[in-house]
């Protein structure tokens, strides 16, 4: 552990030198962080990569999805429903429905990053996934004052060796993938790992409504073809989420005097 | 199975890809200005996780398509257990582990029951 020293104003001369190793210092925490990540990362990157073949995806396909989209969730929403034969419209649809809640990310997090030039947040905006921003916006709300040069270099510990393993991964998981016996029913991969990605997120009482709501509206609308009861259901599910959060929120101020 | 013409596989691929590296950049690219969600839009997306998914899982759970539209108990079991120790662990990996160990162990397992010698 890193003693939070009182710094004194460094002397101009060394000033470079101590921003540099802070720098670095701040990538090896990051980097640490990524490993734990990575246990999660590895089997999730190489169940993609073989569901992703599975389903009939060519390599280079399923290798561009995990490098230019890099977005887990979304990368297994679309090959499911590109699967199922749904219209592209759709299976993209629900696969930018899927990324929305990084908009949510950007939004949070792009006041610790004001002072960083255009060029720097363009390359940080490719790192910007669930793990990477849970990391940073922690420490960023935690060390109000860290260096913007530390910011990057802990954004890039976190997401760089991450991003290595999950291309790894991916095409270790396609290689293996086309032979994985007929037995193991794979099909059903997907609905574990977005059951699993959702589960952990269900901590408060609107989050239950809007999952419960959610999965009742489309569990209705199923008879609809392509998932298109899909985006239905999730603004149902949202809006029940958000009128509990208010509804809560009401109770919760009651007592104080108007 | 995905059985689309390449060009069409990669248009969509890159779309998805600009989209989503679009929606990553959204507010970072006006770090400084004062562009801010009004509260009732953070509200929502508050809840985008908890709903798309789930809104995606429940018929692949409750009517998968590999057992034509049947429900399946190891399945069911599967998922159930993996929102059980997800919700409990607060971890994607414990919850993978218990949907794959439900998925893949109990038909093993009724095997097993299946095979052992009729009781006595």
């Amino acid at each position: 552990m890193a003693e939070a020293a009182p710094e004194s104003p460094p002397s101009a001369a060394e000033a470079p030198a101590r921003a540099r190793r802070g720098a670095r210092r701040a990538f090896r925490d990051g980097a640490a962080i990524s490993f734990s990540f990575m246990l999660v990362g590895a089997p999730f990157g190489l169940l993609f990569g073989a569901v992703a073949t599975e389903a009939g995806l060519p390599i280079a396909e399923t290798m561009a999805l995990s490098v230019v989209v890099m977005a887990g969730a979304a990368q297994f929403a679309l090959v499911e429903l590109l699967a199922d034969g749904a219209p592209a419209l759709i299976a993209l649809m629900a696969a930018f429905a899927v990324n929305l809640r990084m908009l949510m990310y950007s939004a949070s997090i792009a006041p610790h990053l004001a002072e960083a030039r255009l060029r720097t947040r363009l390359w940080m905006a490719y790192f910007l996934v669930d793990q990477v921003y849970a990391a940073s916006i922690h420490r960023f709300t935690e060390r109000p004052n860290l260096p913007l040069r530390e910011k990057t270099a802990f954004w890039l510990g976190v997401g760089g060796p991450m991003f290595v393993v999950w291309y790894g991964a991916t095409y270790a998981g396609a290689v293996v993938g086309a032979r994985i016996p007929e037995g193991w029913s794979l099909d059903f991969a997907p609905a574990i790992t977005f059951i699993a990605i959702c589960a952990p997120m269900l901590r408060t009482l609107p989050s239950l409504v809007a999952a419960g709501v959610a999965v009742a509206a489309a569990l209705a609308l199923a008879w609809l073809p392509w998932s298109l009861g899909l985006p239905f259901a999730a603004l149902a599910g949202m809006a029940a989420g958000a009128g509990a959060e208010i509804a809560l929120a009401r109770r919760g101020l009651r007592p104080r005097p108007a | 199975m995905i059985d689309l013409p390449p060009t069409q596989l990669w248009a969509i691929i890159l779309v998805l890809a600009a989209g989503t590296y679009l929606i990553r950049l959204s507010f970072l690219a006006f770090a400084g200005a004062a562009a801010r969600l009004p509260e009732w839009t953070l509200r929502l997306l508050r809840y985008v996780p908890v709903t798309v998914l789930p809104a995606l899982v429940a018929p692949m759970v409750v009517w998968p398509k590999a057992t034509e539209g049947e429900t399946d108990p190891v399945r069911l079991a599967a998922a159930l257990a993996a929102l059980g120790v997800g919700a409990l662990t607060r971890s994607l990996f414990w919850a993978i582990a218990a949907g794959f160990a439900a998925l893949f162990g109990l038909p093993e397992l009724a095997a097993l029951v299946a095979a052992l010698p009729p009781g006595r």
